[in-house]
């Protein structure tokens, strides 16, 4: 019995790779099993090859595997460029229809399933995602009423004859399968699940569903990938909560559109990738002078420019810490796991109000997309606060005064009113203004208002601005990264430990105001710190480097070809580097 | 009820004597007050611009954002609070040359807010640049041969892009200029009022007199049906954009926010922010 295994589809984009995904991981979540996928895919919609990936294990997962045990190819191309992958003793299930071959030097077992043919003759090749996946299910031993719970599930609404005919193309696999391995593999035969169905999402739904608890009802926003599904999942829920998404014309419409609705008291974020974060970029700068709360998700991808824009990347650091031209106050956050991309957006929106500043919350393409298992999330960690907002009655205003929106105070935050409110008119502008909002050059009171601004963050931690697995004192390694790496960088430390090499796990989640003092610690009790980040420059380790110090200690760790790191990279690289 | 010097603050306008955009400022306070409108009620959300000012020349709450984009600031107030009575407003560059976008689908999304235009044919607040609205062969500080772009005809935009109000007026006809903005602010979706403004400054051409000796006032015509927009297209055609008066209004359309399914007939900006366990429980259970 093993206890995890890891398992890919592959072929044509468009041909059903991904419900066979689907399919496959729920029926696998019904179960009780841990779930950790990995999307390769391109920017065309109908053909170019593709491949999901699914790590399955008994216990929490968070990484992508080195290798893998079961291939399904819908064609050729998806073996020639996967089988390299397949440990040896693995297996690959193929359409009989293109001939299948093993690759020379890959020692992996054939089964040519005739996925194609079996399809056609119950009446359609569509169905051929079910044969395929019915094939591997068999061939794990697993039970298969539980996959056709989950059959019926994605077809329920389609009506029972529909349901029928994918149950018998799932049993066809199946039984074609069997009968040529003679029954299920037994090296592939997993221990059993605890049963307990795991929450199972990918990183932009959490990022969702957090702003739902966190109270957003607003989103405008411009479809971009990776970060389409945030406004795709918000449209199916907001309107239940009174509110909806707004398909703007750009990103600067959708970012000044946020703006608008926060100003005027809603809760309303954006998100986008590397191109419409720099669309934003004046804006941002208008939430900060303004003092308006704005809360924007960046979802990584390759940039520069149009990029590599399906890959992963880690590269938008110093375009969103820097970005927007003058000084203001903003807030960047990093969630490292997909609870903390739900507990992080509830954390954005109360930072956002509570210092009446824009927060970006970046995370990055595998992150987002990479769909897994998500710990229960909890009810009562689902708090709200407002900070300055003020909502009673307020007292008449001398006249000709306006509302002190920008009154000067110890902590530089000011009481915010909302527009429609008795007594509270002032105005708002992004020219340097006075207290009430007034347009102002006077140089005493400018000093004043960039002090006032600039001071409001002096004492921001969000909770767990730097989390740390830090169980050595006088670690050989620290290994400092930031979102989605942390699950691969686990794995690899247990090989560096197993071979006697201590390493401590430091995670930057908020990148902006620079966590030093939390961090500090960390770099000091290391012989060595290794900055591990998806881009080719070290942003993340010159962050450290310009906040902290350590030059003499800090090496980079970078990888920047698209893809995510290995296990087995970063256990090869850090012994390198040690 | 307020009246319409309720509606004015102790600002000085820095703008020029004699600014076009003055009278606009007047109309505005005297149409929100006609429509019985309290100060707390009105927001007023401006570009950037000579004319983009004028939001904080009003008595009102105010927005002054950033060039070219009054527009969806001013949507993202509609939409988080539909009791407001909102108004985007800014010059000829704001609105057709970087704001453009904006213009033409918030023309087509209609939410219930009032776009009024101060267009001066020039850019004043830069001292004097063409606009996408001066006229061919106008001579400007960056176009000294004369300008040779085609003049953008924002009426004829507005009609082609789906809008359900179109309004045209002269800042000198303030009696015109406050009916409109009247029936501008009391229609149900997006309404477009563009008005001249001249710039006295750095508009040598395009003067109060020469505006009183080329428009033509849509009162002229009787008979002049506006719910009829091929007849409105004609006729903007037909006087070269310089017909003053309301041009179309389309009473049958829904604004955005109506047809929004499950959007909230109330505030947005009042409701509880709150999910209850029952909710979040149900949005949980769909992840598993
Ligand atoms: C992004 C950006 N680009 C350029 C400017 C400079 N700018 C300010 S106002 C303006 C044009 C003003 O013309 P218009 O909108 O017609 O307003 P007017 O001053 O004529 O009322 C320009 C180019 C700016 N503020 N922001
Ligand atoms: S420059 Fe022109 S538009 Fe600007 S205030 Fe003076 S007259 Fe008005
Ligand atoms: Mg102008």
């Amino acid at each position: 019995m093993i206890s995890q295994l890891s398992w890919k589809i592959g072929g044509q984009q468009g041909e059903g790779v991904e419900s066979t995904d689907r399919i496959f991981s729920t029926a696998l979540n019904r179960l009780g099993y841990y779930l950790y996928g990995y999307r390769h895919f391109s920017s065309r919609i109908k053909g170019g090859h593709t491949n999901n990936k699914i790590r399955i294990s008994t216990k929490p997962i968070r990484a992508i595997s080195d290798d893998l045990d079961i291939l399904v190819a819908f064609d050729q191309e998806s073996i020639d460029l996967n089988a390299k992958e397949l440990r040896p003793g693995g297996v690959i299930v193929a359409d009989a229809k293109f001939s299948p071959t093993v690759p020379d030097g890959v020692g992996a077992r054939l089964f040519a399933v005739p996925i194609t043919a079996i399809a056609e003759e119950l009446g359609t090749s569509l169905m051929k995602n079910m044969v395929a996946s019915g094939a591997s299910w068999a061939l794990l031993g697993l039970p298969l009423e539980v996959f056709n719970k989950a059959v019926e599930e994605e077809f329920g609404r389609k009506g029972p004859a529909v349901v029928e005919k994918n149950v018998e193309a799932v049993k066809r696999g199946a039984d074609f399968v069997l009968e040529q391995a003679g029954g299920p593999l037994e090296e592939f035969r997993l221990e059993e699940a605890d049963g307990k169905q795991k929450l199972f999402m990918i990183g932009n739904e959490a990022l969702g569903l957090g702003s739902i608890a966190a109270g957003c009802r607003l989103m405008s926003a411009y479809p971009i990938t990776p970060a389409s599904e945030i406004m795709e999942y918000l449209i199916k829920k907001l309107p239940k909560f009174g509110g909806t998404v707004v398909q703007t014309e750009d990103e600067i419409a959708a970012v000044t559109m946020a703006i608008g609705a926060n100003y005027a008291g809603v809760r309303t974020m954006t998100a986008s990738a590397g191109p419409g974060l720099s669309l934003m970029m004046e804006a941002i700068g208008l939430s900060g002078m303004t003092e308006t709360p704005l809360v924007i998700i960046d979802t990584q991808r390759g940039g520069p420019s149009t990029g590599l824009p399906t890959k992963q990347e880690q590269s938008d650091i110093n375009a969103l810490i820097y970005g927007t031209h003058g000084e203001i106050p903003k807030v960047v956050l990093a969630p490292s796991t997909i609870e903390e991309c739900f507990y992080d957006m509830i954390e954005a929106f109360n930072v956002a109000e509570t210092y009446q500043v824009p927060v970006i919350v970046a995370t990055d393409l595998q992150l987002s997309l990479g769909k897994q298992s998500c710990e229960p999330l909890d009810f009562e960690k689902i708090v709200i606060e407002r900070g300055k907002l003020m909502t009673g009655e307020l007292p008449p205003l001398e006249e000709h005064k306006l509302f002190k929106r920008y009154e000067f105070t110890e902590d530089g935050i000011s009481p915010r009113v909302l527009p429609g409110a008795k007594n509270g008119i002032h105005h708002v502008t992004g020219v340097e203004h006075d207290q009430e909002g007034r347009p102002s050059e006077s140089a005493v009171n400018r000093k004043l208002m960039m002090e006032k601004r600039l001071r409001k963050l002096d004492s921001l931690r969000i909770s767990n601005a730097v989390k740390a697995d830090a169980p050595n004192e006088n670690p050989d390694l620290v290994i400092v990264a930031m979102g989605s790496t942390g699950g691969t960088i686990d794995e690899a430390r247990k090989r560096l430990a197993a071979e006697g090499v201590t390493t401590n796990h430091v995670t930057v989640r908020q990148l902006h105001p620079f966590p030093t003092e939390l961090l500090e610690p960390h770099l000091k009790s290391a012989k060595k710190v290794v900055v591990l980040e998806n881009n080719a420059t070290g942003q993340l380790a010159n962050l450290i480097k310009q906040n902290a110090g350590y030059h003499d200690k800090i090496e980079n760790l970078l990888k920047y070809d698209g893809t995510p790191f290995l296990p087995s990279e970063i256990h090869q690289a850090c012994k390198e580097l040690r | 009820m307020a009246t319409f010097k309720e509606f004015r603050n102790n600002v000085k306008p820095n703008w020029c004597p004699g600014c076009g955009d003055f009278s606009v400022q007047a109309a505005i306070q005297r149409a929100a007050a006609n429509i019985g409108l309290e100060p707390e009620q009105l927001a007023v959300i401006s570009g950037i611009g000579c004319s983009g000012r004028i939001s904080g020349y009003i008595n009102a709450y105010g927005l002054h954002g950033i060039h070219g984009r009054a527009l969806p600031i001013a949507q993202g107030v509609k939409l988080a609070n539909r009791e407001l009575t909102v108004i985007a407003s800014g010059g000829d560059g704001d609105g057709f040359a970087i704001g453009m976008g904006h213009t033409v689908h918030a023309i087509r999304r209609n939410l219930d807010i009032t776009y009024i235009v101060m267009d001066n044919q020039i850019y004043g607040l830069t001292k004097g640049q063409t606009s996408p609205r001066s006229a061919e062969g106008f001579k400007t500080k960056s176009t000294p041969e004369g300008s040779i772009e085609s003049t953008l005809s924002p009426l004829e935009i507005a009609l082609s892009a789906g809008a359900t109000f179109v309004a045209q007026s002269f800042s000198s006809d303030l009696k015109q200029l406050t009916g409109l903005i009247e029936a501008g602010l009391q229609h149900k979706g997006f309404s477009l009022i563009n008005v001249f403004s001249p710039c006295v400054t750095f508009n040598k051409v395009n003067t109060y007199d020469w505006f009183k000796e080329n428009i033509v006032n849509l009162d002229q015509f009787p008979d002049y049906d506006p719910s009829n927009r091929v007849a409105a297209m004609n006729k903007i055609m037909e006087t070269n954009g310089m017909l003053t008066g309301l041009i179309y209004q389309d009473k049958g359309r829904k604004s955005y926010e109506d047809l929004a399914v499950g959007f909230k007939p109330e505030a947005l900006a009042k409701q509880d922010l709150r999910l209850s366990r029952e909710e979040f429980d149900k949005l949980l259970a769909e992840f598993k």
